[in-house]
């Protein structure tokens, strides 16, 4: 890991890093933030009475776009909130990061948490909300009790409850927790899962911004996107936007995992090529060569080599090399990976997080895995890999969710590009590499 | 109805903290922390259990059932003094998670969703904690993260675990 225990270097994200810029693991504090020029952006707003839909006509401008995984665009969403609604409208973060590979969420929320308090109160601000709710992760029990820490601090220092700075604007925020359930990192499963009840998604629509948490007008985020809004607020859009590329504005963190020399988080510029981030992870562990990756969190298409390095890390670069950018996870394979025993373990992932609502998912993942654990274990027949790709194809697009997507994508992209692998598991009972 | 207090104040009062977090008529939105406060006092969430928390939030007992099956960490079942759950998801076997756990499985002499004989340890396989970059990762008790545990430190935690 890049930065294993703290203190480490302010640099260690990587000399772009606008979000996770100048940490040192240890300085997480609501003064250490100040110091760094925290909560200007807030104050900027109440003290100029910047109006709300100037607030969000920047964020448009910015190109910012959802970090969470669907990369939907930030401005648009939160101009779906309607303005006028008479009772309670909610703010919801989404910190349930369980897509494999994916662990940013964690260093932002334990080393900059006031980024993103300070990131929900301009949203809510923008918004015309007064109530918000952080959902954390319930494996990263430490993150959860630090973030409830700093919003203490916060209410205490006046950025948060009754009349903020003196102004009009009020907000109540909350830490939830989950415990152990991959399928609330979908934002209508996290809603159920908020009012006390299984995280089993809701159809869509109506969307959250009409129904969502208690039935009334919501708007869920990742803690990355809130944490863009202070720098879009001091910075303007247009700076924000010239960061990153035309429709991918920013700066964005990616986990790099897998077979790296330092796996950790790093925050590039979109845009950035993918080569670039490989060697700030230190490059292929051992000096191996590269085989494969999976750009954008366990649930996207996996990439070979060859296409890998030729792509840049954003939205639309990667879409076009036939994958997407997610969460940002980036999973790293070197030659020594066996595809068909690393697609078994994801598919068996899938089959396990399936909330069992919907019939393609909850019997189709059970399927997937098994029929790519026989082919692992020498027991693969020769109609497996059509049978795979058929079940795939009556999983994706037929759930209310995008689980039935994610457990289908890496199937079809595993038997695309590594087919000869897979053949040779049916055909010699034994591994290729 | 009184039903018999079957957690203690300071649990109790650690759930009413949760309870204020959510509107006055959605006492139901802290389940998840109360069942994890129940679980946190009694190690595992027996019916009984299940039942004063239902009472206490104004809950129907199968919606609380329904909660504590669908979410991964509660225990429905006794489970060792240490309960040890190892993250064996790709991003962290690529980095040394799956000898880890082959580790872990001998050196206890059991398997995923196993006690030991002595009721010290349960060992759990689990999905991702969001933490791949610390990988080989462990919980130890749902609430401690523990990081880059290759099979020698994890010679050394479960020595120490032993104690």
């Amino acid at each position: 890991m890049n930065a294993p225990l703290p203190p480490f270097p302010p640099d260690i994200y990587g000399p772009e890093a606008i979000l996770l810029q100048g940490l040192t693991g240890l300085n997480w504090r609501l003064e250490d933030y100040e110091a760094r020029g925290g909560y200007q952006a807030l104050k900027k707003i109440l003290r100029e009475n910047i109006p709300p839909e100037q607030v969000i006509a920047e964020v448009k401008k910015s190109a910012l776009r959802g970090r969470g995984g669907a990369g939907f665009p930030t401005g648009l969403k939160w101009s779906f909130m309607p303005r006028a609604f008479p009772g309670q409208k909610y703010l919801v973060c989404n910190s349930d990061e369980g897509e494999p590979g994916t662990f940013k969420d964690r260093d932002l929320l334990r080393y900059n948490p006031h980024i993103v308090i300070e990131g929900m109160a301009i949203a809510a601000y923008a918004m015309g909300i007064s109530v918000g709710y952080n959902y954390i992760h319930g494996e990263i029990w430490d993150v959860y009790e630090r973030f409830e820490e700093a919003v203490a601090q916060a209410y205490e220092a006046g950025y948060l409850g009754k009349n903020i700075q003196g102004s009009a604007f009020s907000l109540e925020l909350h830490a939830h927790h989950g415990w152990g359930a991959y399928i609330c990192g979908e934002e209508t499963a996290l809603l159920e899962s908020l009012e006390g009840k299984k995280g089993q998604p809701r159809f869509k629509p109506p969307f959250p911004a009409s129904y969502g948490l208690y039935g009334k007008p919501t708007t869920i985020n990742n803690p990355e996107t809130f944490a863009a809004a202070p720098w879009i607020v001091m910075h303007g859009g247009e700076a924000f936007l010239n960061l990153g590329r035309p429709n991918n504005g920013g700066t964005k963190i990616f986990s790099v995992t897998g077979h790296v020399e330092r796996p950790g988080n790093y925050e590039v510029r979109l845009g950035t090529p993918f080569a670039k981030l490989l060697e700030m992870a230190g490059g292929m562990r051992g000096g191996r060569k590269l085989k494969a990756v999976i750009p954008g969190g366990s649930s996207m298409p996996v990439l070979p080599a060859e296409v890998m390095m030729q792509t840049d890390m954003d939205y639309d670069s990667i879409a076009k090399a036939g994958s997407m950018l997610g969460s940002g996870a980036v999973i790293v394979m070197d030659e020594t990976t066996c595809m068909v025993r690393a697609l078994q373990r994801l598919s068996y992932f899938y089959f396990e997080e399936s909330c069992g609502q919907c019939t393609p998912c909850r019997e189709g993942t059970g399927w997937l895995y098994r029929m790519v654990h026989r082919i692992e274990h020498g027991q693969g027949r020769p109609e497996d890999l059509e049978t795979l790709n058929s079940v795939a194809d009556n999983i994706a697009g037929r759930t209310i969710c995008a689980l039935g997507d994610a457990a289908a994508l890496p199937v079809k992209s595993f038997t695309k590009y590594f087919r000869e692998e897979f053949q040779y598991h049916i055909d010699q009972k034994k591994c290729l590499v | 109805m009184n039903a018999p207090l079957m957690l203690s104040p300071e649990s109790l009062a650690r759930i009413d903290k949760a309870i204020a977090k959510y509107p006055s008529d959605q006492r139901q939105s802290a389940v998840m922390a109360a069942l994890t406060v129940a679980q946190d006092e009694k190690g595992w969430l027996s019916t009984e259990t299940m039942d004063f928390v239902a009472h206490y939030l104004g809950m129907p007992p199968i919606a609380v059932y329904e909660a504590a099956a669908f979410y991964g960490m509660y225990n429905l079942q006794p489970v060792g003094r240490n309960k040890i759950t190892i993250c064996t998801n790709l991003p962290c076997a690529l980095s040394g998670a799956a000898d880890a756990a082959e580790h872990l499985q001998k050196l206890l002499g059991i398997g995923f969703n196993e006690t030991t004989a002595d009721g010290g340890f349960t060992l759990k396989e689990g999905e991702c904690f969001g933490a791949c970059g610390d990988a080989p990762v462990c919980l130890h008790n749902d609430k401690k993260m523990l990081s880059f545990m290759t099979p020698d430190k994890l010679d050394v935690l479960i020595a120490e675990l032993s104690k």
